[in-house]
């Protein structure tokens, strides 16, 4: 069925055993996104060391793809220089918006790579890229607050 | 003439397409756009196809036939609510519509029975639309007048045992929906109609849920001003209707200025057409006004009766059948009184864009979120619910397909 494009395993581990799902008791930036389109809600934090990213945790609700997608973002970003972490939100930004095109990069994406087939789904990409945004957001706020 | 569900499909041609991969097509998502039948498309392009011109100017032909044409659906558009013509206001939609008696409220000079102060209360319910909630909060916000609003129950129906602390000799407008686009609930109109009134203030109701699924008029109500959209009502998107009271509309300053509008017009200063055209600037929608014609006068031959009795056996049915469904719980009253065709769910720990999803690849069409009514769900403790709403052209295999549906889902996220 193509909805297992959409629904692959890896997706749905995520959603039922999410990862860093637990807000951090400190950090050096703290944002909430929100999903106007359909309620779904997430806060995330995180601390720098430097320029790597120390830590993300993040809570939310939303349907399995944002959530799945937040948890495998944190384990993503976690120890990376927020250059590399650039490196692979654009990629995966590129992936998402590949229309099925696109596979991903596996060595850069990793478990992100599930992901690719929210990109035949337009209503769902935004859904994919909530905890994306949300790290994008926090980073910028955290290097500006520790500068 | 009894109800023939199967006639009826007939007339919708997108109802005969497939969708992901050859799947029958489900549609249980009226309350968000209703489909369209052959006779309304027929009538909108048949208008650019042979009458197409500029109402109410042009010294030729076609003008005549554009003019005769719209002027006729709002004819048709009266006689549907049991109006007056004059009555009838043609907006770009409902939220439009909204929008026009918020803002001409707002313009409203002193003297003028619309004016709003700081003191006075503008009352509206936690079950709006966010198209009938944020003019209103806006408003208030422009004018210092206090938004006050009614509860909504954990079943999902009004509370109205505050009804003399909410509604009170300071109350200049009530607004309300008729029919909940989340809950299906029907409000109850009659108690809050007379305190509105006894008040003096005035009664706006959304009848976007109510006016396509059950006969309406407007006398009966006893509301002051009343919005649908069109293309809720089988006719085409870019129309929505305003009925005030004539008295109402003749002291109701203008929202929107421009051409059509006025009665003259100095460098310096303008005067107002009569209403409609006092709220009608610029050159309207002509064929989409052209096709709600078509649209009403389809409904009225079906009949609204047996439409809101067709769309009441369907409820009762869905109902029980979700209601059969283990971890399903209804958003809403589950008692069919005062309810409309409209069942709000969630499932266990589905969350609903993964159901819809899963729905959608199984040809089902719902609609899932906080359907624009984001206090309510939140008041409801949701984030989010699936909705179903149902119309004329469904039928109990519609809801069979839903059904299936969900309990395929179920195994699929289990």
């Amino acid at each position: 069925m193509q909805l297992d494009n959409l629904y692959q395993e890896v997706i749905l581990d995520h959603y039922k055993n999410p990862q860093h799902k637990k807000l951090s008791p400190t950090y050096d930036a703290q944002v909430h996104h929100i999903n106007p389109s359909c309620g779904d809600e997430i806060t995330l934090n995180v601390t720098l060391s430097g320029d790597t990213v120390a830590n993300v945790s993040w809570d939310g609700v939303g349907c399995s793809i944002s959530q799945a997608s937040v948890s495998i973002l944190s384990d993503l970003v976690l120890g990376k220089t927020l250059a590399q972490a650039q490196e692979i939100s654009d990629s995966f930004m590129a992936l998402m918006q590949s229309k099925g095109t696109q596979t991903g990069d596996e060595n850069l994406l990793e478990d992100a790579v599930a992901l690719a087939g929210v990109s035949q789904y337009p209503a769902r990409i935004k859904c994919a890229l909530l905890g994306w945004m949300a790290f994008k957001d926090a980073s910028v706020q955290a290097l500006a607050k520790n500068q | 003439m009894s109800f023939n569900a199967g006639a009826v499909i007939a007339d919708f041609p997108i109802l005969s397409r497939t969708v992901r991969d050859g799947k029958r097509l489900v549609y249980l998502d009226s309350g968000a756009t209703s489909q369209k039948p052959t006779e309304v498309i027929d009538a909108e392009s048949n208008f650019y196809r042979m009458h197409n011109a500029a109402v109410h100017r042009g010294a030729h032909q076609l003008a005549e036939e554009a003019t005769d044409a719209y002027e006729g659906a709002r004819s048709i558009v009266a006689q549907f609510l049991g109006a007056s013509v004059n009555e009838i206001i043609f907006t770009k939609s409902a939220t439009e519509s909204l929008n026009l008696v918020a803002y001409a409220m707002g313009n409203a000079p002193a003297g003028n029975r619309f004016q709003l102060k700081s003191g006075d209360e503008i009352v509206i319910t936690e079950m709006e639309h966010h198209a009938n909630l944020i003019p209103w909060q806006q408003l208030a916000a422009r004018t210092g007048a206090t938004l006050k609003w009614f509860e909504v129950t954990p079943e999902g129906r009004l509370d109205l045992s505050n009804i003399d602390s909410i509604i009170t000799s300071k109350t200049k407008v009530v607004a309300l929906t008729h029919q909940s686009n989340v809950l299906g609930t029907i409000n109850p109109l009659s108690e809050i109609v007379k305190r509105a009134h006894a008040a003096g203030g005035v009664v706006v109701l959304d009848a976007c849920q109510s006016v396509p699924h059950m006969p309406i008029n407007v006398k009966e109500l006893e509301v002051d001003f009343l919005t649908f959209s069109g293309h809720k009502a089988v006719g085409p998107t870019g129309v929505g209707i305003l009925w005030g009271r004539e008295d109402l509309l003749s002291e109701l300053p203008p929202f929107l200025t421009g051409g059509s509008m006025i009665e003259n017009v100095t460098m310096t200063s303008a005067t107002w057409a009569k209403a409609p055209k006092k709220f009608e600037a610029g050159v309207p929608n002509m064929a989409q006004a052209v096709g709600l014609g078509a649209a009403l006068t389809y409904l009225n031959r079906i009949g609204m009766d047996q439409i809101f009795s067709h769309e009441k056996a369907l409820t009762k049915y869905g109902m029980s059948a979700l209601l059969e469904i283990p971890d399903l719980s209804i958003v809403g009253p589950t008692d069919l009184e005062m309810r409309g065709g409209t069942l709000s769910f969630t499932v266990g720990d589905i969350h609903p864009h993964d159901l819809g999803q899963y729905l959608d690849s199984q040809g089902v069409a719902v609609r899932t979120g906080h359907h624009c009514a984001w206090p309510l769900t939140r008041k409801l403790g949701v984030p989010a619910t699936t909705r179903a709403s149902f119309y004329l052209y469904n039928t109990n295999a519609d809801i069979d397909a839903l059904v299936d549906g969900i309990r395929n889902a179920q195994k699929y996220f289990g």
